[in-house]
């Protein structure tokens, strides 16, 4: 068994395809229509072609909201994603204007950082212990 | 006032949660667990990370900010005074401290 896809959901489907390519870099993999104005619209790390596929799924469901709203408040990240230098990673994001809800925070081996990806969720960015 | 003060500083999970925030304050609570979990090697729970920062809330020591969606803690070392008022202003400004 593989973990080829996972999901975040997202207010605006064509907002989120902005940031995750234009802003974050990943590349289009599949967009497809799927009734109404969804799509099944999924990105990868160009890095990684062939890997894990992110779909950023409508949040359409009425329990999408409250779910999310909840986490954000808190600060917690519904997804993480590895980056080589988290404090590079932060500058260059927050040049682009991102919003980070917490600082690059150097924790033992581990460096993170949380941001605001513009379409209801915050997501962590962390580099990998070497 | 003073009891909640007193109750808030008397837990070492507490103190720890001040250190913190006097080293950067407004951390979410996410952030907060990070730092007792991966710092300070703390395993609690988020409710009982709650839990505390309720108790520091209460004591004045901990305040909450709402930006956005968001919700910040700071520090707030402002009833810290009343110990020193309490014991150590009267001392160094006592007859002793004068009459040397």
């Amino acid at each position: 068994m593989k973990i080829h896809l996972t999901s975040v959901f997202v207010d605006d489907q064509a907002k989120a395809e902005h940031f995750y390519t234009q802003v974050l870099g990943f590349v289009k993999k599949h967009d497809v229509p799927v009734g109404g104005t969804d799509r099944w619209l999924t990105v990868v790390s160009p890095d990684e072609p062939g890997g894990t596929e992110l779909l950023l799924e409508p949040a359409g469901h009425p329990a999408a909201r409250a779910y999310r709203d909840a986490l954000v408040e808190d600060g917690i990240p519904l997804a993480q994603f590895a980056v080589e230098d988290v404090r590079a990673e932060y500058e260059r994001l927050r040049g682009h204007g991102v919003r980070f809800t917490q600082e690059p925070l150097e924790m033992g081996p581990v460096t993170t950082a949380v941001f605001d990806d513009t379409c209801g969720n915050l997501i962590q960015i962390a580099t990998e212990p070497r | 006032m003073a009891d909640d003060l007193f109750k808030a500083l008397a837990d070492s999970t507490r103190r720890t949660i001040l250190d913190e925030l006097a080293e950067k304050s407004g951390q979410t609570l996410f952030e907060i667990c990070s730092r007792l979990s991966m710092k300070h090697q703390l395993g609690i729970s988020r409710q009982a990370v709650s839990q505390h920062l309720a108790v520091l809330e209460a004591a004045g020591l901990v305040e909450t900010r709402r930006e956005g969606r968001y919700k910040f803690h700071d520090l707030n070392t402002a009833p810290l005074r009343q110990i020193t008022a309490r014991w150590l202003v009267r001392d160094t400004s006592g007859p002793e401290e004068n009459s040397s």
